[in-house]
């Protein structure tokens, strides 16, 4: 008796609290059917009329695919870079004795303790000293930096739970690290591959503050800068940021939900296994 | 067959020159050397052309810990790690057992409460600057079904900080959840059994048992609670630029309008330097104290 009214009031809140969490998704979404007089009167409901006029002026406006455009270039761009570069430095601290392993490996570690507002104007005098100005690499390049940490750590870790007797035998053999590397090590890390990768391409792909600072050419920007213009143009018309919105959200929804196993180790994984 | 000795070491150096050279080379040119620069730049005066010349000393702190505003964004950073921890950690702790055993609906709630945070910080924002809108949002119909004229909460100087902090707990509360399911799950069954056979129930076991195993992912993810909270930026953002008067500027959003779009390098170099101490000391003491057994 007391447990049943227990699990009672626990689903209470449970779907309490699911309602508060989905409602401002819920409303979004449907806003961008209406129009902005019927987000007043009928803020919860469905649309009286559906109306998809917001929908298709967004999406056959060039800006908008240009935005995205821009994103996918710098999410990719970044995420083969840090996939790369960190997965070889993680498997020279796995499997190379050498002295100042250690010592690296602390050295990329402090990475993850520098903010990185601090960097962002002596990052940008950078970038532009080096003529990047105008290229994705203006993006690409500070995004790959302040994303090897934590790859590095993941990935060392994945490598270190590898058994030596593969790494052993092939060394033997006259195998040499390159070889191993791509052969055997590469091949046998998809889990943590994908796990960096979801975390580095979701990072790249809602980043505002590093594109912000690094692009001032419109036919750069990513599609959060793109977002915040078209708020900055239509104001108060909710019912057009609403759409732009949800056209956004969807996608990032269900990309989730494809690969909700990969981003909840990744972001979990770190922080359990010590 | 195997290679000779010197053939070894030689596979061996080239190995690691090829394969930490790109690494470190990315590494210390973007995130290393500009933390350095922003320390030098800071006892400077200068709009980010030619060589910094005008050197002020600590004229750029000084200033900085007498402006009205930053000492309001700096506390505003300290009012949200306070939200965090005394309100969505210990919410996040509170739903992660609840649902970390499979009940029934555990998937579902779990899906529901991480939702937010795989959303983009600005959309995010954005969904929330319509629902507080005064003239079309959410709260605006809730307060008229009821009968009353609904405040505009971002444009008002005693509201939008509170609107913000809102924002902050419906979007990173579930990321802190599954970190402490993550962790729940990782018990031992032997252990929670044993509790079991000697008649605890589900407060004694939370209590004396799962929390107690818990704690180091607990004191983790304090710790990245904080140091999310100090560099936040995008968030404020589509919400209030830091408005209404300047009363909801976190650190970073300072540095932003009153350093990077002033073109003040050295000043805004100061703010960034003072971020990183925060940070940094935060750092320390916590490895010194709560996590040197982990």
């Amino acid at each position: 008796m007391k447990t049943s009214m227990r699990t009672y009031y626990m689903y209470l809140f449970l779907f309490l609290m699911a309602a508060t969490i989905f409602i401002p998704l819920y409303v979004s979404i449907l806003g961008g059917f209406k129009t902005v007089g019927e987000l007043r009167t009928n803020a919860l409901g469905l649309p009286t009329e559906w109306n998809f006029d917001n929908y298709i002026s967004i999406l056959i406006n060039n800006k908008f695919w240009l935005y995205l455009w821009n994103s996918v270039i710098y999410a990719v761009g970044t995420t083969f870079f840090v996939l790369l570069f960190s997965s070889m430095t993680a498997f020279v601290f796995a499997h190379v004795k050498f002295a100042g392993n250690k010592f690296l490996y602390n050295y990329f570690l402090l990475g993850l303790l520098f903010p990185f507002a601090t960097a962002i104007l002596p990052l940008f005098l950078r970038v532009r000293d080096f003529g990047l100005l105008g290229t994705s690499w203006a993006v690409i390049l500070p995004q790959i930096a302040f994303g090897l940490g934590f790859a590095i750590i993941l990935f060392r870790g994945f490598f270190k739970q590898m058994p030596n007797e593969i790494f052993d035998a092939a060394f033997v053999d006259g195998c040499s690290y390159t070889q191993f590397y791509f052969r055997f090590t590469l091949p046998l890390s998809t889990p943590i591959l994908a796990t960096v990768s979801v975390i580095t391409l979701t990072g790249s792909w809602n980043n505002y503050l590093l594109p912000l600072i690094m692009i001032n050419n419109e036919s750069l920007y990513s599609w959060p800068m793109g977002i915040m213009v078209f708020r900055g143009e239509y104001f108060t018309d909710w019912s057009k940021i609403l759409a732009y919105v949800s056209l956004t959200l969807i996608p990032a929804v269900v990309f989730f939900l494809i690969l909700q196993k990969y981003i909840i180790a990744g972001l979990t994984g770190g922080a359990v296994k010590e | 067959m195997k290679s000779p000795k010197f053939d070894a070491l030689l596979s061996k150096y080239s190995t690691l020159v090829i394969f930490l050279i790109p690494a470190l080379t990315v590494f210390t040119l973007f995130v290393v050397l500009p933390i350095g620069e922003a320390a030098y730049y800071s006892f400077f005066r200068w709009n980010g052309y030619g060589d910094p010349e005008k050197f002020v000393g600590f004229k750029n702190y000084s200033y900085l810990f007498k402006n009205r505003v930053f000492i309001m964004s700096l506390k505003n950073n300290f009012y949200i790690i306070a939200l965090s921890l005394f309100v969505q950690l210990p919410f996040a702790l509170l739903v992660a057992l609840m649902i970390a055993d499979k009940i029934k609906g555990a998937t579902f709630f779990r899906t529901i409460f991480f939702l937010p945070y795989i959303l983009a910080e600005i959309v995010t924002g954005l969904i929330w600057a319509y629902i507080y809108d005064g003239n079309y949002g959410l709260v605006a119909s809730i307060w008229g079904f009821l009968g009353m004229n609904p405040p505009f909460m971002l444009g008002d100087k005693d509201l939008a900080l509170i609107a913000i902090l809102i924002v902050i707990f419906w979007k990173y509360f579930g990321i802190h959840m599954m970190i402490y399911i993550a962790g729940l799950q990782a018990i031992s069954k032997e252990v929670l059994e044993a509790a079991k056979v000697d008649g605890a129930g589900p407060f004694t076991t939370a209590w004396r048992i799962k929390i107690p195993i818990l704690l180091p992912t607990i004191r983790l993810s304090v710790f990245i609670s904080i140091l999310g909270s100090l560099q936040l930026f995008d968030i404020i953002m589509p919400l209030t630029g830091g408005g209404p008067s300047n009363v909801t500027h976190s650190m970073v959003t300072y540095l932003y309008y009153f350093g990077v779009m002033r073109m003040k390098y050295g000043f805004g170099s100061a703010v960034g330097v003072v971020i990183f101490l925060i940070c940094f000391l935060i750092a320390i003491t916590y490895q010194k104290t709560l996590m040197k057994d982990d």
